[in-house]
Order: C-alpha cells, then structure tokens, then sequence
C-alpha cells in the first residue's frame, strides 16, 4: 500500500522541481542578460508583482477638482466596464463624485470618492472567506473567486466605497472581471499599476487640464506624491477612525 | 429459449457499440474540439485536458494575489487562442454550444463558473486580427493581381 502513496510524493517533487527549475532559468536568464547591460532596466520590466516595499496612494486637490467635470468617474467606467444604469441603490460604486457645502461658511467643494485603500482596512477584517484582501503594495481588492457575495465589507467600509453586483454581466473587460454575486470597488486600476502605469481617473483628470488627481508611492520620499504631502497640509477621510487612508484630500 | 435471448441481448449490445463508436475509438458522444488558432502546448493536448484547471488556478493566485500578470496560463489567453467563429465570422461567447470550453465541459458535464465574472470572448483587438485576416489576403490579392498584370 505504501508504494502508490510515495510514488505520488515523488511526482508531486517532480512537479516542484519543474517549477523551480523554470523559475530558476529565469533568475539565471536575468543574471546573464543584465551583467552585460544594466541590472535595473531588465530587472524593471521582469518583475511585475505586488512590491512590498511600496505603498500606492492618490493625492487630491480639492481646489483643483471642479463641480461641473466628471472625466475621473466617466474614465473609470470605460477602464472597467461598469456604467450607471440610474438606480444609485444597486449601481456600481468604483468611483463617484461628492459635493460638499460647508454649513457654516457656505464653501463648496467637489470631489472624487472611491476606495479609500485603507493600511488598516476594515472591509478585510470583517470578511469571512478572506476574499477581501489587501495587497503587499497596499491595494485593496476583492478576489471575487473566494468572495461569497455576503457583503460584511459593504457594512464595514465608512466610505460607501463598494457595491455589489446584482445582476448577470455579460463582455467584461479582460483586466477587470466582475459578475453577479460578488461585490467590487475601486482596484486602483491594479491592471495598469502593475505594469507601471497609473489608475485611468488620474490620467482623465490630468488631460481635462485640472490635474486635481496625483497618484505615486507613499513609501518613496523622493516620489512626486511624497514631495507633495510633506510640502501641503492635507487630510485623509474619517481621519478619527485611524484606518490611515492611502487616498489623501488636500485644501477639503 | 434463455440461449436466443442472451445472444439477442449481446447482438443489441454490439450494435450499439457499433454505432457509439467513431473511427478512432473514441464514442460517437464524444465532442467536437475545435482547434485552437495559436502553437499547440507543448505539454500535449492529453496534459492540458487532465492539468489545464490546475495550471490556471495557480496562476490566477498567482496574478489576483501577488500581481504578477506575466502568468502562462491565463483565462484570456485560452479565450483568446481557442476562440471558434460563429456564422457571422466572428468569435462566439460560451453561449453558444460552439464555444470551445463548453464543448468539452458540456460533454464532460462539468459546470464552468469562469464566466459568470470572466469574459468568454478575446478582447476587442484580438477578434479584430482574428476578423482582419481574411480581409487583408484579399486585399493583398488584390495588389498582387494589380502588380502582375
């Protein structure tokens, strides 16, 4: 009886052995490849994954945000293949935008919400498959293979930041897939990002020429977004609930 | 009696193996597999029949979880490399009986949740190549025809 069992183990080491080998060969094939040239600019193009090392934030400038433009909300939509069907009850909530009046002062403000990609996310605490994730670089996702559409995160979130999906979807973006029963939000674009772009709302808003969206690593001090933060005041959302947001409001 | 009765019994049996079977062995139940448009995997058809849920659940972890989406075996690239065209020249979704998963899986009877969230046909720019093609030798017959003449 014992012999199957072991011949299993071995084919299953074989198994491992190939992978590791391939994975081996790779290593080898960047090695040899980048003594000769840079290390770096090959180095750059291979690895794709989730950096641990770095911490993806958006920077928004309120003032820069106007009332009357929705190229963020409008570019998202086309990104990931959502849309509004008018029913804002059951409608996908990946990004919207939020104007605000202050009661006191009567200043009005406009802004994008999404996502917040909290450190401390509660949508992740409170899910019951693990579905809800956040990644090595601080992205937070749904791994809508594992979610069982039960929608503790949606109670969760303080930003009303996701929604579920109630009906069948039919010719999803390849990026971005999404169907009936599971719940979804902002990815951060994760699509783009991993291969060294920027989430499309931030691309849309700079071409409209506001430029109110600046998204970088929070990790990196000499980033663009790092520069900013330790030049202007700004805030992050429900700052009293200690969730440390990787989306910041600057002059709200 | 009993004899004439056992020996009508196996003469239905063969007969119908005589008509279940196709010329190669297998059943005549057994599907249609379209051939895909892309290089033939190098692991052998027979592998990726019995492994390719495996393969690509590693990867999907491997992309969803850890961001790597330099993976090797990817949903879109199977739907992509074995889209089938429907009448109209264009690829059909796993609606239709001729998608290339649901030929198998229904003979199979094995329930494929992928596209509840995944899309079952190529992207836009691949059916675009795939619906160019026969487009482009046309045209490119056409300039032929003109330079020889």
């Amino acid at each position: 009886m014992k012999l199957p069992a072991l011949k299993t183990a071995v084919k299953d080491l074989s198994e491992i052995d190939r992978r590791e080998f391939f994975k081996a060969g790779g290593a080898v094939a960047t090695v040899a490849l980048s003594s000769g040239v840079t290390l770096m600019a090959f180095g750059g193009a291979a690895s794709a994954n989730a950096d641990a090392g770095k911490r993806w934030g958006l920077l928004i400038d309120v003032n820069k945000c106007k009332s009357d433009c929705n190229a963020c909300v409008t570019a998202c939509s086309d990104e990931n293949g959502w849309e509004d069907t008018g029913n804002p009850e059951t409608d996908a909530q990946w990004i919207r935008k939020v104007d605000l009046t202050h009661k006191q002062t009567g200043r009005e403000v406009s802004l994008p919400m999404m996502c917040q990609h909290c450190e401390q996310p509660p949508c992740v605490d409170v899910c019951p498959t693990g579905a809800s994730f956040k990644r090595a670089d601080g992205i937070v996702l749904v791994d809508k293979h594992a979610c069982i559409g039960c929608r503790y995160c949606m109670m969760a979130c303080p930003f009303k930041a996701r929604s579920f999906v109630h009906e069948p979807v039919e010719n999803q973006k390849s990026h971005a897939p999404r169907g009936n029963g599971t719940v979804e939000s902002c990815t951060l674009c994760v699509h783009r990002v991993d291969k060294g772009g920027s989430p499309a709302c931030v691309e849309a808003c700079s071409e409209t020429g506001h430029g109110a969206m600046m998204f970088g690593d929070l990790n990196d001090p000499a980033s663009e977004i790092s520069q900013a933060l330790k030049q202007y005041s700004s805030i992050g959302l429900r700052d009293d609930l200690r969730l440390n947001p990787g989306v910041r409001y600057s002059n709200l | 009696m009993k004899r004439l009765f056992a020996s009508f019994l196996i003469l239905i049996g063969l007969m119908g193996n005589m008509a279940l079977a196709g010329e190669d062995g297998k059943s005549s139940l057994y599907p249609a597999v379209p051939k895909a448009t892309g290089k033939a995997h190098p692991e052998g058809n027979e592998f990726m029949r019995i492994n390719h849920m495996k393969l690509m659940r590693h990867d999907r972890d491997e992309t969803t979880l850890l961001g790597n989406r330099d993976v090797k075996y990817s949903l879109k690239e199977c739907v992509a490399c074995h889209a089938v065209n429907g009448p109209d020249a264009r690829p059909v979704s796993v609606k239709s009986d001729k998608h290339f998963c649901r030929s198998c899986h229904e003979f199979a009877a094995v329930k494929i949740d992928c596209f509840q969230c995944h899309n079952s046909l190529p992207d836009p720019d691949v059916v675009e190549r795939l619906t160019m093609l026969p487009q482009k030798n046309r045209e490119l017959a056409a300039y032929l025809k003109e330079v020889t003449q």
